[in-house]
């Protein structure tokens, strides 16, 4: 890193010799642990990993032992303060994000208010046409919202990006929590840490909440399939929900109304939480070719008969150029100031902005505005000269493509690495569930850490892992939080 | 329980007891075919592939006939669906689409029978398929056992029900080639190739032991059949199939509270092989029946198949 030593969440500036306040006891159970019992207990923690992926993922050979992302021992760990006011700023962005879809597909209000341009809207890709004019059932669009946070001081936490579409990654933090349970148990005992188990419960409650109409409403998972990577994680919430995990194949539409073929018969089905995305979901309206979705079910959606979860049509949210409004959509939809700041960005479709961009390549992070995993961005303090001027070439062509942000020196957490332990950079996506009873946010989520040194890019698919990510349970608690949960 | 589920454990239960199936055929047979002379080897191959239907798709596969041949087919071959693998691989992907249906235990069994045969390309020698075949055995107790303490519910009756499905087909075909086909001409009923037959068929059904505590005598040609088709306590036998097949439709019914053409079905067969008696099949024709029953059975897949809405 250019710009010095990057701030550490547990002990923060001080170069290893006194953790922040709060973090005392992890940074005593850190110092106690011998270097031959953390490489004893990183390994446990693989084997004991592995098997318990394995056990849910439905590959049982080598092949799918490799698609087990690393997972490292030593917690991320947030105070019951912090957790605190980044779940208000959560909060309250999520129900931005739900106003401003219902907006853009509905009165558009925000665009005659002149807050943000037509064409980034309704010229947008991720904007639905199919549903334009339509309310969903309790007006939830973004019935599930991770939002990517990265943190680069005490108190300097912002939104990298938001994903309203079908974000993944909750089973990880259920995984890893059971992981870390078993293997240091300890832990446990010395913190108050928050339960995070109850999300396949508060997740089912939101389905139930936002049916379209029958009480006892029948919830279903719809997956593409045992042959789409990530789905294990599909069985795993359905069975821990305890709902019926559906393919296409498995749902038929009869005059407006969604069925599930079932050996006692036809059964209706109110609310489905698809996996897939919007383009799979009816061979009538989107692509044609899909076998994966249910043809006829946009239109019992349009009828109001079922609920989507989350809505088609939410993608919009997780474009970058509609990001990089996000403090003006939060102002003009809850009247307040945003409480999470939005990374800086440059536009790349405004000129000011391209020129800026191109006149400081080598310093900023770009990246494609519909781009994610990683992929097609351009990290210019790492890249070399000749990628330099490949994405140089791209963004002349097409600048609107593109948005420009600063390389954040992101925080770190002592990793176990090869060579001991060492800081390794993290990012975070809590999981934000909104159903027609409210806003509801498991205390936790998913930390990812970019285990190559000095990497900042934390994606799986480019040597990323896991940790699981503690949050401390307020002093006057009554001291229950500290149990397995 | 959704339909496709149903219709994946189904296809579970006949999968693999189709493979044991085919691997105790190709075990006995390798048998048998060490007791002959050179004919008799040939002889007993020709039998093996009638036995699961596959004399026509083999002659059809440009494989030049040769005991190893057959071996290599019935165990490996890709080009047979009703290959031992082919038959351990289609059950795993099964049991991949309906993985929540299943527990730990079941879906384990399947997949360490599946990584027995996976890397297996060529069937070696004759010793090599023995030890192939003792392996897998071993690994498809297990699937049975980790089948037996599943929940008494759908999950595990619809696997039961594939299995009694298909092991009626096997044991009928098994009886039907072993009277009709094999016995060479010139060959006297009652000589000493005719006997290793006897006990050949019995071994395939792993009820050679068996048949000694129940009929205390030398092997006969008509109580084997008697054995392999009305002895309830016989578990490969056509009435243990029959009655199973009865059982489990009946604990689907009595927890939907509704029945369907497959109980009736199920049921009428029953009935009239618990009417009929070994003597009276024989008089009429014991290929003919048979066959019947063999039609019978596709015809109750079929009902079942219908009843609980496979896609």
């Amino acid at each position: 890193m250019a710009q010095g030593r990057p701030f550490d969440e547990l002990w923060g500036a001080s170069r290893d010799r006194t953790p922040r306040a709060d973090f005392e006891a992890v940074a005593a159970w850190l110092t106690d642990l011998t270097p031959a019992e953390l490489v004893r207990r990183q390994e446990a923690a693989e084997a004991a990993f592995r098997s318990l992926g394995i056990t849910f993922a439905v590959y049982g050979d080598e092949e799918a032992a490799e698609r087990i992302i690393p997972f490292d021992i030593i917690p991320r760990i947030f105070s019951a303060p912090e957790w605190a006011s980044l779940s208000a700023g959560l909060e309250q962005r999520v129900r931005a994000i739900n106003l401003f879809i219902d907006d853009v597909y509905g009165a558009r209000k925000i665009i005659a208010a002149g807050i943000i341009p037509a064409d980034i809207v309704l010229g947008n890709a991720q904007y639905c046409i199919a549903v334009a004019g339509a309310r969903p059932p309790h007006g939830v669009y973004a019935h599930i919202c991770g939002i990517d946070l990265v943190r680069t001081g005490p108190d300097q936490f912002w939104v990298l990006e938001d994903n309203a579409r079908t974000p993944s990654g909750v089973s990880y933090m259920l995984e890893n929590r059971e992981a870390m349970l078993r293997l240091c148990p300890e832990l446990f005992d010395a913190l108050p840490v928050e339960p995070v188990d109850s999300y396949p419960e508060l997740l089912r409650e939101t389905l139930q909440s936002v049916s379209p109409g029958r009480a006892d409403a029948c919830c279903v998972l719809l997956t593409p399939g045992h042959f789409n990577s990530a789905f294990y994680e599909h069985s795993f919430l359905a069975d821990n929900m305890g709902i019926e995990l559906v393919e296409g194949s498995d749902l038929e539409v009869d005059d407006d109304v969604v069925w599930m073929r079932t050996i006692h018969g036809r059964v209706r089905v109110d609310v489905i939480y698809r996996r897939i995305d919007d383009f799979y979901l009816d061979p009538l309206v989107f692509n044609p070719d899909s076998a994966l979705g249910v043809p006829g079910l946009m239109a019992a959606y349009l009828a109001g008969n079922v609920t989507l979860v989350n809505a088609p049509g939410t993608g919009i949210a997780d474009d970058k150029a509609i990001y990089s409004y996000m403090p003006e959509i939060v102002r003009y939809y809850t009247g307040e100031e945003p409480k999470l700041p939005n990374v800086e960005t440059w536009r790349c479709r405004e000129p000011d902005a391209l020129q800026y961009t191109l006149d400081n390549l080598d310093k900023l992070v770009v990246k494609l505005v519909d781009g994610s995993g990683g992929y097609g961005m351009l990290v210019g303090q790492a890249a070399t000269r000749k990628e330099i001027e490949t994405f140089r070439a791209a963004l002349k062509a097409e600048p609107e493509r593109y948005i420009a942000q600063p390389t954040l020196a992101l925080s770190t957490v002592p990793t176990f690495t090869d060579a001991g332990l060492a800081p390794r950079h993290v990012d975070f996506r809590p999981f934000v569930l909104t159903g027609a009873n409210g806003i509801r946010i498991v205390p936790g989520g998913l930390t990812r850490v970019a285990l190559r040194e000095g990497s900042l890019v934390v994606n799986s698919s480019q040597g990323g892992g896991t940790k699981d990510s503690f949050v401390l349970a307020p002093e006057d608690d009554d001291g229950q939080a500290g149990g397995a949960g | 329980m959704l339909s496709r589920t149903a219709q994946h454990l189904y296809w579970i239960g006949r999968y693999m007891e189709r493979a044991e199936f085919t691997a105790r055929l190709v075990e006995a047979t390798i048998r048998l075919s060490a007791l002959g002379d050179h004919d008799a080897s040939e002889q007993a191959w020709r039998s093996a592939l009638a036995v699961v239907g596959s004399a026509s798709a083999f002659a059809a596969s440009g494989e030049t006939f040769s005991p190893a041949g057959v071996r290599r087919y019935l165990t490996l071959s890709e080009d047979n669906a009703s290959a031992v693998r082919s038959c351990i691989s289609a059950a795993r992907d099964n049991a991949r689409a309906a993985r929540t249906a299943l527990t730990v235990e079941v879906w384990e069994a399947i997949n360490r029978t599946w990584l027995v045969i996976r890397d297996r390309t060529k069937p070696g020698g004759v010793q090599a398929s023995l030890n192939l075949v003792d392996s897998l055995k071993a690994e498809i107790r297990g699937f049975e056992g980790a089948l037996a303490r599943m929940l008494r519910s759908e999950g595990s009756w619809f696997m039961q029900l594939g299995a009694a499905i298909e092991r009626g087909d096997n044991t009928a075909r098994l009886l039907d080639v072993k009277y009709y086909l094999l016995l060479p001409p010139g060959q006297e009923v009652g000589g000493a190739l005719d006997r290793d037959q006897w006990s050949t068929m019995l071994q395939i059904v792993s009820a050679k032991t068996a048949y000694r505590h129940i009929y205390s005598g030398p092997l006969k040609p008509w109580r084997v059949a008697d054995f392999l088709i009305f002895r309830d306590e016989m578990p490969r036998s056509l009435a243990a199939s029959a009655e199973e097949t009865v059982d489990l439709l009946s604990d689907f019914a009595a927890r939907s509270g509704r029945q369907g053409l497959a109980d009736r079905l199920a049921r009428k067969r029953l009935d009239r092989i618990r009417d009929l008696d070994i003597g009276t099949v024989v008089q009429n024709g014991l290929h003919e029946w048979l066959h019947a029953y063999i039609r019978d059975n596709a015809a109750l897949d079929q009902a079942i198949a219908r009843q609980f809405r496979f896609g």
